[in-house]
């Protein structure tokens, strides 16, 4: 019998990042403009106390509307959203984010792996993943899972990243769709708002 | 990886053979976990761990203890533990008896953060924590009042930050790589089993704590368990959730006045 899959069908980038990639996101978003056609959320690696400086940055920086991810929020087409401190960021189905405060997963919680895997499942091939700057593995399995689903993957080139381990790992590890610096990155995000 | 469809199917299972309904969880997580238990024990196909978790009960309760999230800590979002400390507890100090439940209390880290700041306020002796888990191996951690010492150098941090000015280590005694806290602490604690999902309301309080359990929870389950809080919360009584929960779905907020920007609401009638 054929199970019947029910993926959304949102369209998602999904960027993560470690050490060095606040600098590549502060390079892309205040540029980008204001989209529609999909939704971007942002996984970084984060110290772990309750504090919004980052969504509070992320808000000041970006033309696009940043929404704060509680319990129960629903993702939608043009907004951005930034994994909270001290949870793993996962998807449901019907496009409600599902936060869990379980085990840090590669030292990390936010783990870029989880949200990556997570999102994969639910998005498919409408989901683009872009990783970015970092100096551990994380991020590497989870490209592989969005590449298994049909999904993009899209590498920062080490050798513009501050801290090119993260990236390089995943080159070796992965087949990418692109490798391309924080300015090619946003030419091709603006390139996919249609 | 395990299918959606068979993610069903053990929920249904769990729910004919052991009467435990994991029904209104949360899927992403709930995935997550089995496909994680799956692979570390081993199995190789679905069947060979459906039947297992059907006809052997010990293994059952391996699956409850690894599908149910237990991490915590203690003083977890010092802010929030600021808040109680200076706002909550002076009005509760009024009371001549201060009765508070934590809901899904896990392994206890929570419980006795809350212990410390009652005996600091002098509080703790007209006190009485009710602490309450589905899961009876956190409880049983709970009680003995254990926690691994490697972490109490990040604890006295959030303790400090929390607003505490003792020696956070005179709270226990350390011991081959265990930190075991002052009985004195736990002398006001009663820990019991109780299933948010289909046990009802026990009692009174005038203090309810559920932090980081609503998460995992669909928004019909959520809806039950605020509406049991409810019933079990005194009018002037607090609510308090984790920092990215909400009851504003759940019931009406009129009933209840949220403290600023904090997870904390006080029922006003
Ligand atoms: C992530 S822990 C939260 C611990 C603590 N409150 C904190 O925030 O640090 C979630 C707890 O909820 C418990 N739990 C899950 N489902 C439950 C239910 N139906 N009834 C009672 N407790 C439940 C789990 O066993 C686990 O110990």
């Amino acid at each position: 019998m054929e199970e019947s899959k029910i993926i959304s069908n949102k369209r998602v980038v999904i960027i993560g990042g470690s050490a060095g990639s606040l600098n590549a996101i502060l390079q892309i978003l205040p540029d980008l403009p204001v989209f529609k056609s999909f939704a971007l959320v942002i996984v970084l690696h984060r110290r772990g106390t309750d504090d919004l400086t980052l969504e509070e940055l992320i808000t000041l920086k970006a033309q696009t509307e940043v929404k704060l991810i509680e319990d129960k929020v629903q993702l939608m087409h043009g907004f951005i959203y930034v994994a909270p401190s001290n949870y793993h960021l996962l998807f449901e189905k019907d496009d409600f984010f599902a936060l869990d405060t379980s085990e840090k997963v590669n030292y990390s919680r936010p783990s870029i792996d989880v949200s990556f895997e997570s999102a994969a499942e639910v998005y498919g091939s409408n989901l683009i993943g872009i990783l970015l700057s970092g100096s551990n593995t994380d991020g590497t399995e989870g490209l592989k899972a969005i590449q298994n689903a049909g999904g993009i993957v899209v590498i920062q080139d080490p050798k513009s990243a501050e801290m090119p381990y993260m990236p390089s790992n995943a080159i070796l590890n992965t087949t990418p769709d692109y490798i391309l610096s924080p300015e090619e990155i946003l030419k091709f995000i603006i390139s996919i708002d249609k | 990886m395990i299918e959606d469809i068979e993610l069903e199917t053990l929920i249904n299972d769990i729910y004919e053979y052991y009467g435990f309904d994991f029904g209104s969880y949360s899927r992403a997580s709930l995935k997550r976990r089995v496909n994680r238990l799956y692979h570390l024990d081993g199995f190789r196909n679905f069947y060979e761990f459906l039947s297992k978790v059907r006809n052997d009960s010990d293994y059952y309760k391996r699956l409850i203890d690894e599908i149910t999230v237990n991490v915590t800590e203690m003083f977890r979002d010092p802010t929030f533990y600021r808040i109680v400390r200076t706002e909550i507890l002076p009005l509760l100090a009024t009371k001549p008896f201060i009765r508070l439940w934590h809901a899904g209390c896990s392994t206890g880290e929570e419980v006795y953060s809350m212990a410390i700041m009652l005996k600091e306020a002098g509080l703790l002796h007209k006190s009485l924590i009710y602490a309450t888990d589905i899961n009876s191996k956190v409880l049983e951690t709970a009680k003995k009042g254990i926690f691994p010492l490697r972490m109490m150098k990040e604890y006295s941090e959030n303790y400090r930050d929390s607003g505490g000015q003792e020696d956070f280590s005179s709270y226990y005694i350390a011991n081959y790589g265990i930190a075991k806290f002052n009985d004195e602490l736990a002398q006001k604690m009663v820990f019991s089993q109780h299933n948010l999902v289909s046990d009802n309301s026990f009692n009174e309080f005038d203090f309810i704590l559920c932090r980081n359990v609503l998460i995992y929870f669909d928004n019909d389950l959520q809806k039950r368990v605020i509406n049991l809080f409810d019933a079990s919360l005194a009018v002037l009584g607090f609510l308090a959730l984790g920092t990215k929960e909400t009851i504003k779905y759940s019931i009406s907020t009129t009933k209840y006045k949220q403290l600023e920007k904090e997870k904390i609401w006080r029922k006003v009638k």
